[in-house]
């Protein structure tokens, strides 16, 4: 209530109780010609110069896109690179074994398609993400209810968690191959670990933002703490635990390439490694544009998906 | 069917929030609980409610100890507190599905409710593309399927522009004559607790304490003009200064 005590102070206004220095601030702020109040609260307001105004000024909104611009760039965005390596490939500016032209990678391509090696490598690379993948899920979001939903686990969990997680998957590599050989037990163990960290904290993170108040309500209508898990917290976070999913599996189907490429018998990383030795790049170009496009689907779908799932949040 | 507090007290570490609460409602009764920011108004309902745990005295239902949160006390947050993720008659059903109920015997509930809330032709809308109005409504109506035996509000109206905000008085006043449920109500809103109560309570603050009982002697028929009334003006002028003189000297 002592509001106007900045502007009076320094004139002996300070005396006034606040309250009616308040009262005079409201009714000058009531009354269309000003004098009173003016006299009251602007005591240097007269000499100020007006305020500035900048010239420049923010879009809050941004401009929309027409459709077909949209397009336009999304198609630019793949045919620019595109035609820059037809123009470099075909101008022989750059030897074949270090940048194989567009057609040798197509060549390579339909070679492997043909001979039924691609299929083979890509179901041995999708099998290994399948069983890596799957299983840190199942590890994972358990583990994150926890986590997300009682201070105990929070803590229990967290530190070692959390610590875990800075850890480079890729680095247990050779450890897992001196403890599971080199079969694929290592090569599981590897998408296990990259994954189940990040994927916990992330679901725990989802659990948590679950609002309280819906817990509490779904108790005020009889439900038991089992119930409030089933009801209520799982629905809510399923979207972001898809979320989370969809950004765990793009960091699984790069580890899968990794481990293939430092011990495996098959899959697109161990072709990628023959290829090497016998500097086939064109082999090379051909199985890392597969991965992009293998990895470029799991994201659909998991977005689909999500889309799906969550379609009641705004 | 009586709510009755005796000598509630709620203390959070050293903070003193309630203190010596007696209250009892009768079966079938509107009470509306006013007070200052700062009274402990919406503390006390959730003690009511069973969210939280009282540090001092009891809260009874029929005699009944209240230990935790319950059907038998519904609760209706501001905000509505609706699943976002389910239907409005799935939100309507919440409570029904945790019963051994038949299908259809939970379905025929589930469509009377909405009926009553004039939410049948929306059944399927999600939360998301209802008004703040209907939500309130359909939060009205999950507390109401579970039957019980007194329904609390805390501010349900708080956030509604006026209009909409009358409108949902008058539904809630019909409700309450429609289903003879008891109801407990906690607003900051003078105007509204006389319009809809039949005794309005007022808490004091620093602690929150019981400060004040009015009886609201208005007819039982209360259309909104019923607030030009010189009956009406005395009555909210008598709670309006009870629950200034009873504000936070903090």
């Amino acid at each position: 209530m002592t509001g106007g005590r900045g502007h009076g102070g320094g004139h002996g206004r300070g005396l006034l109780p606040g309250r009616v220095q308040f009262a005079a601030h409201l009714a000058g702020a009531l009354t269309p010609a000003r004098p009173p109040a003016a006299a009251a609260t602007g005591a240097g307001r007269e000499g100020w110069a007006p305020l500035p105004r900048r010239a420049v000024r923010a879009r809050p909104s941004g401009r929309g896109l027409p459709g077909r611009a949209k397009w336009a760039l999304r198609a630019a965005s793949l045919l620019v690179p595109l035609a820059a390596w037809l123009v470099i490939g075909g101008a022989q500016l750059v030897e074949e074994t270090f940048l194989p032209s567009p057609a040798a990678v197509w060549a390579a391509f339909t070679e492997m398609l043909a001979d039924g090696r691609l299929v083979s490598d890509t179901l041995a690379s999708l099998g290994r993400v399948g069983a890596g993948f799957g299983l840190a899920v199942l590890i994972s979001v358990p583990l994150g209810f926890v986590m997300g939903m009682s201070a105990a686990g929070q803590a229990l969990f967290e530190p070692g968690v959390g610590l875990l997680r800075y850890m480079p998957a890729s680095a247990f590599i050779p450890l897992l191959i001196i403890w599971l050989g080199l079969g694929e037990a290592s090569k599981v163990a590897i998408l296990v670990i990259g994954v189940v960290f990040f994927n916990t904290l992330m679901t725990a993170d989802v659990v948590r933002k679950v609002p309280g108040e819906l817990r509490q309500a779904a108790a005020t209508l009889g439900a038991t703490s089992g119930e409030i898990v089933r009801k209520v917290v799982w629905p809510h976070a399923l979207p972001g635990i898809l979320d989370a999913m969809r950004v765990n599996a793009a960091a699984a189907w790069n580890l899968v390439v990794v481990a293939e490429l430092v011990a495996a018998e098959s899959g697109l990383g161990y072709r990628i490694v023959r290829a090497q030795r016998f500097l086939q790049t064109d082999t090379i170009f051909a199985v890392l544009v597969v991965i992009g496009l293998i990895g470029l689907c799991i994201d659909v779908l998991l977005r689909v998906l999500r889309d799906r799932v969550g379609r009641w949040s705004a | 069917m009586t709510l009755a507090l005796r000598d509630v007290g709620k203390e959070y570490g050293r903070l003193r929030v309630l203190d010596g609460i007696d209250l009892t409602v009768a079966p079938g009764e509107f009470v509306c609980i006013v007070g200052a920011s700062g009274s402990g108004k919406s503390t006390l309902l959730s003690l009511i409610a069973g969210l939280a745990p009282a540090t001092r005295g009891t809260v009874t239902l029929d005699g009944e100890p209240v230990t935790g949160p319950g059907p038998e006390r519904g609760l209706v947050f501001q905000s509505g507190a609706l699943f976002p993720f389910l239907t409005v008659a799935e939100n309507v059903a919440f409570g029904l599905r945790l019963l051994p109920l038949p299908r259809a015997d939970r379905a025929a509930r589930v469509e009377w409710y909405l009926r009553e809330v004039g939410l049948l032709p929306l059944a399927g809308a999600l939360p998301k593309e209802l008004s703040g109005g209907q939500r309130q409504r359909v939060a009205i109506a999950r507390a109401l399927a579970c039957e019980p035996s007194v329904l609390l509000l805390d501010e349900p109206f708080g956030a509604l522009d006026v209009q909409t905000k009358e409108d949902m008085q008058l539904f809630l006043r019909q409700v309450w004559l429609d289903t003879g449920t008891t109801v407990l109500m906690v607003t900051h809103d003078v105007e509204e607790a006389v319009l809809l109560a039949q005794r309005v309570i007022v808490l004091g603050c620093d602690p929150g304490r019981v400060a004040a009982e009015v009886p609201v002697t208005l007819p039982a028929e209360r259309p909104l003009e019923i607030k030009r009334t010189a009956g009406f003006h005395a009555l909210r002028s008598t709670v309006e200064d009870l629950v200034r003189a009873n504000m936070s000297t903090r």
